[in-house]
């Protein structure tokens, strides 16, 4: 059982969120083209090692977070608001 | 065997005397005893048969290592097949059978099998029925045959009546297993302020402190400081898996027999900062012929039986071993009165204990006797290793032990692979970067002393003791070749997996341990290779001249033992493996007469049945009401999201394909949402409350992924947005209110609400109030009537709709539900889930109109792709029967060729008898849809039910399809 450190919540148990894809992908504008949209729907890396990824606090503060998540050894590193205001706001008080 | 119990001593309640039986035949036995002890005191030396040959088997072990004494507890769906005998505490009242025996144990006609070992070999299943005449057919007939001569004990039938329940916690350390080493680490950890749980698998605590004389004494000393300490102590409670982050899985067995009420086993998740595992080392046997008899045991387990339980398992005992540890066990024999010889496979070794017969450089080749266990013949090892007969000892004990391997199971669970170490001939646990450590027997320190030690240097951080060669080396053997004669050596006895097996599978090719363990199934059963494990690596790196470090280990994997699927479970079966949602109309529904069905987690009002009606007469009543007179509908399922704020329109003008900025205060709008991918995601209407307030609908699936998706938008995407969600869909239930005479019950309850045409124009939403409660009232439309929809706080819910009902009843007025909403969906052409698969875009749904050209939103670059304009694409239709008699099937096939191959031109998604145009009519996706097939005829396929059927497709608006009735 994977534990993600909530920047709101604490650590609780990943059952508490659900994965949300990758989040080193950057979503075009939503008048980009067919191409741009092509890779960020459909093209990913499958890394092996820490890796980004989003991951929803469903059952908590319902927080999209930013969680690095070793994808050969489940260990979690930082743990971030994916909101960048969010995340200002925690470097301020950090 | 012919064992008896001691006159004293052992850690057992001689006052307390317990009457159990065994295959019907009454015994008893003491409090404290294990049911494998008392069997044993009682003399009973054959306590089952084996998995594939039915050779006799008696009880081998003392712990959950056993591979002989599996038994079948309880009866009829009380019933718990391969029960360990000696991890089973004796209770008053236990019932237990022998397994894979009839008609008994002493008599078992599947003895035949150990005749037919030929076709029992290695990979068997695999091999024997390659290419079987008859195919298929046949081997399933096989199959059923021998899987019922070759089996482990059968499970209940029934239901399991047992109670479990899941717990939870956390702690500073997590000690796993009580023993010297176990103790020590926990009095360490606590003494350094550390908050400390302790877990033993056993139901007394000790470990191996109660194999050693007075042994039980030190034990409670030591468990009681950790009680004052405040150690939280849980005896017979197994750490079963070790999982990411540290998580540990723990099953604790809180009673053999909890009747209905009581709890039978819980499950804990806890989550420890650090691990310190003393699970001990297991005992090796040796592979040497017909080492699988009745009387041959470990010889540690005797040590076991004698000192714990007071019990001495034979009366002339025989001791094999290769290292010093038995020479203690030999020992402990003669002081009980059992006479004994050891023979030490070396030349060297301790003294020879008093009153022990000691015969050097000798081996086992192979035991003598009928059922159970006579004599041993012993001989000397030649130059090549392989054993000659020397002499044969008249025994009915044989203690063997082979040497120790470290249980290093539950690092494993958590990648770092076993690594054999030369110094122990055994695997130790690998390298790991978790706060997981491992002291005493497990760390391969297999002296009482270095164990306490290494617990209490392990504990606090620190090394502590390394494993040691000692004075007298241990000689790694693990099988007593000879030559001649084909002996079966057994090195699981579980599956019945001999030495010959692994190597016939290593001659076949299977020479990856992972191969090999999966083609011979050593290793596989209820012990997981806890015994056979190191033997059959051994024998496998003999026979391909590798070492055995470069043969490696195989994985184990949670659970360490056995654990009941019940336990996992927990509390979570039935009503609550998936909680039921009640909309605030639940009881209300219940109360007119709703036959209830389910909706996702939802209960939701099907149809109201009137005079016994079946489900078609009330539905097609139901309809009839709403398109004639009104009906009511309890919507509240429906998701409801609050979308606020100054940038509320535009965030909805990028999330719906249709334009939300300017839709006007006091009026709602259907929206279409897409995916990322360009498929329709959902659909619903928006109703604006004011400047910055929208309610948004979401279909009832969909409701709780929207507003996930909305909230990824917001905060990942789009974080210069200015809005808040709030999920509203619980707050508030929702009442449909449909058909010609809508307004005038509306009306009668809501008198201060102007709502003639010109008030209250179609897609209006207005603020009223109802039976003294306040509600919005939009006027919106399903069902293609003209029709209201009725949103009001859960709890004012029942007021309203008694209001609404008390005014439609008396007009002829009906409720309807899901059966009839859906029939009236179909009769308009409305899309649903049946349609929003997840494959389907705009355009094939008919809805490519809806789009903004004048903006981008979610999904419109990728619903532009090549594919998504392929003529090809299954497209929305509307069907009815050529012969308007004959019904339509959901789900049928549908083709223009009566030949159909594959999967046809498409599918029907939804049908329904309609009452407006006296036949059957459906909705579904064909290959190019109106544009290629209206007019044209179509077969539907639906061979298990009504056979082929003739439609003729056409629009899927079948009814009133200029809207005139929801407008006017
Ligand atoms: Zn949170």
């Amino acid at each position: 059982m994977i534990r993600i450190t909530c920047p709101f919540c604490g650590e609780r148990d990943h059952s508490e969120f659900s994965y949300g894809g990758d989040a080193t992908v950057e979503y075009p504008a939503l008048d980009a083209s067919v191409g741009e949209w092509n890779e960020a729907v459909y093209k990913r890396s499958n890394p092996r090692g820490p890796h980004k990824e989003y991951w929803h606090h469903l059952n908590g503060c319902r927080s999209w977070l930013i969680v690095e998540r070793d994808t050969l050894t489940h260990e979690v590193g930082k743990v971030e608001f994916a909101h960048p205001g969010l995340r200002a706001a925690v470097e301020k008080t950090a | 065997m012919s064992g008896y119990r001691l006159d004293d001593g052992g850690l057992i309640n001689r006052d307390n005397p317990l009457t159990f039986t065994f295959d019907g035949k009454e015994y008893t036995g003491f409090e404290g005893d294990s049911l494998a002890s008392a069997l044993i005191a009682n003399g009973v030396d054959v306590v089952g048969r084996g998995f594939k040959y039915h050779r006799p088997r008696g009880v081998m072990s003392a712990g959950v290592e056993e591979g002989g004494a599996l038994l079948t507890v309880g009866g009829g769906r009380f019933r718990e097949p391969n029960t360990k005998a000696p991890v089973q505490p004796l209770f008053g009242g236990l019932v237990a059978t022998a397994q894979n025996a009839w008609p008994s144990v002493q008599m078992d006609v599947g003895r035949i099998n150990d005749v037919m070992k030929r076709f029992l070999a290695a990979g068997f299943y695999y091999k024997t029925f390659f290419g079987v005449r008859g195919g298929t057919k046949d081997w399933m007939l096989f199959e059923k045959i021998i899987r019922k001569a070759a089996g482990m004990g059968r499970a209940s039938r029934e239901p399991d009546p047992d109670s479990y329940e899941t717990a939870h916690a956390a702690c500073d350390v997590l000690v796993v297993g009580s023993g010297p080493a176990g103790l020590a680490a926990a009095k360490a950890a606590s003494d350094a302020g550390k908050d400390v749980i302790l877990a033993e698998q056993d139901f007394v605590l000790g470990g191996s402190y109660l194999s050693r004389p007075g042994g039980i004494d030190e034990a409670v000393g030591a468990i009681d400081a950790l009680r004052i300490a405040g150690v939280t102590i849980m005896p017979r409670t197994c750490v079963f898996g070790l999982y990411d982050s540290g998580v540990a899985g723990l099953i604790e067995q809180v009673s053999d027999d909890p009747g209905l009420h009581g709890v039978r086993q819980r499950t804990w998740i806890v989550r420890p900062r650090e691990i310190v595992l003393a699970t001990g080392a297991i005992e090796q046997p040796l592979a040497f012929g017909n080492n699988d008899r009745p009387g041959v045991m470990q010889a540690g387990a005797v040590r076991t039986y004698l000192n714990r339980y007071a019990v001495a398992p034979g009366k002339r005992a025989v001791v094999a071993t290769t290292n010093d540890s038995a020479y203690a066990v030999a020992a402990d024999l003669v002081a009980a009165g059992v006479g004994v010889t050891l023979i030490d496979a070396r030349e060297i070794g301790p003294d020879a204990p008093d009153g022990v017969k000691v015969m050097r450089g000798m081996v086992p080749i192979r035991t003598k006797g009928n059922y159970v266990l006579k004599g041993v013949e012993i001989g000397t090892l030649d130059d090549e290793g392989y054993a000659a007969a020397h002499d044969t000892l008249d025994c009915d004990l044989l203690a063997v032990s082979g040497g120790w391997t470290p249980a290093v199971h539950l690092t494993s669970h958590r990648g770092p692979k076993p690594v054999w170490n030369d110094t122990i001939h055994g695997f130790l646990a690998g390298t790991t970067n978790e706060a997981i450590r491992t002291c005493g027997a497990a760390a391969g320190v297999y002296d009482h002393d270095g164990c306490i030690a290494s617990g209490e240097a392990v504990a606090q951080g620190e090394a502590g003791p390394q494993p040691e060669e000692g004075a007298n080396p241990a000689m790694p053997l693990y099988e007593v070749k000879s030559r001649g004669k084909k002996l079966k050596c057994f090195i699981d006895p579980q599956h019945d997996v001999t030495t010959d097996d692994v190597r016939l599978a290593e001659r076949e090719g299977f020479v990856s341990i992972e191969h090999n363990k999966r083609y011979t199934t050593l290793g596989m059963a209820t012990d997981q290779g806890k015994v056979g494990n190191v033997i059959g690596i051994a024998i496998m790196a003999d026979a391909s001249g590798r070492t055995i470090s470069e043969t490696g280990t195989t994985t184990f994997r949670p659970p360490y033992s056995p654990i009941s699927i019940g336990a996992l479970a927990g509390r979570g079966t039935y009503m609550h493996f998936r909680p039921v949602r009640r909309t605030p109309l639940h009881d209300w529904n219940l109360a007119q007469g709703a036959v209830m069905t389910d909706a996702g987690l939802w209960k939701r009002p099907w149809y109201f049945p009137t005079d016994g009606e079946s489900m078609d007469d009330a539905y097609i009543r139901e309809m009839k009401a709403v398109r004639s007179t009104v009906g009511l509908c309890d919507v509240s399922t429906l998701g409801k999201i609050m979308v606020q704020g100054p940038d509320a329109g535009e965030f909805l003008n990028r999330v719906y394909v249709n334009g939300f900025g300017k839709l006007a205060i006091g009026k709602a709008r259907y929206g279409v949402m897409l995916r990322d991918d360009g498929i329709v995601y959902d659909d619903g209407t928006v109703w604006r409350m004011s400047e910055t307030d929208f309610l948004m609908t979401t279909t009832t699936a969909n409701a709780a992924g929207v507003m996930a998706k909305l909230e990824e938008f917001l905060q990942t995407r789009w974080p210069d947005l200015k809005v808040q969600l709030t999920s509203v869909s619980d707050q508030w239930a929702g009442i449909a209110v449909a058909g010609p005479k809508c307004r005038e019950v509306l009306q009668a309850v809501t008198t201060e609400c102007d709502l003639s045409d010109e008030a209250f124009p179609f897609m209006g939403i207005r603020e009223a109030r109802i039976a003294e409660a306040d509600v919005w009232i939009a006027r919106i439309s399903f069902s293609g009537e003209r029709a209201f929809e009725v949103y009001v706080r859960g709890g004012s819910a029942n007021a309203v709709m008694d209001a609404l009902w008390d005014t439609a009843r008396p007009i002829g007025g009906v409720l309807y539900g899901t059966e009839a909403l859906g029939a009236l969906r179909i009769e308009k052409g409305h899309v649903a889930g049946s349609e929003l698969d997840g494959r389907t875009s705009l355009d094939d749904l008919g809805l490519g109109g809806m789009a903004s050209s004048k903006k981008a939103f979610i999904g419109k670059a990728m619903s532009e792709r090549e594919g998504m304009r392929d003529p090809d694409r299954l497209q929305l239709v509307g069907i009815a029967p050529v012969d308007s008699d004959k019904r339509l099937r959901a789900g049928a096939l549908l083709d223009s060729r009566s030949d159909m191959v594959d999967q046809g031109e498409g599918f029907i998604t939804a049908v329904t008898d309609s009452p407006d145009l006296g036949h059957w009519i459906g909705l579904a996706l064909v290959k190019g849809g109106l544009k290629r097939w209206e007019g044209k005829e179509m077969i539907s396929f639906d061979p298990a039910r009504d056979g082929n059927t003739a439609v003729r497709v056409m629009s899927p608006h079948f009814f009133d399809p200029k809207g005139e009735r929801m407008h006017g």
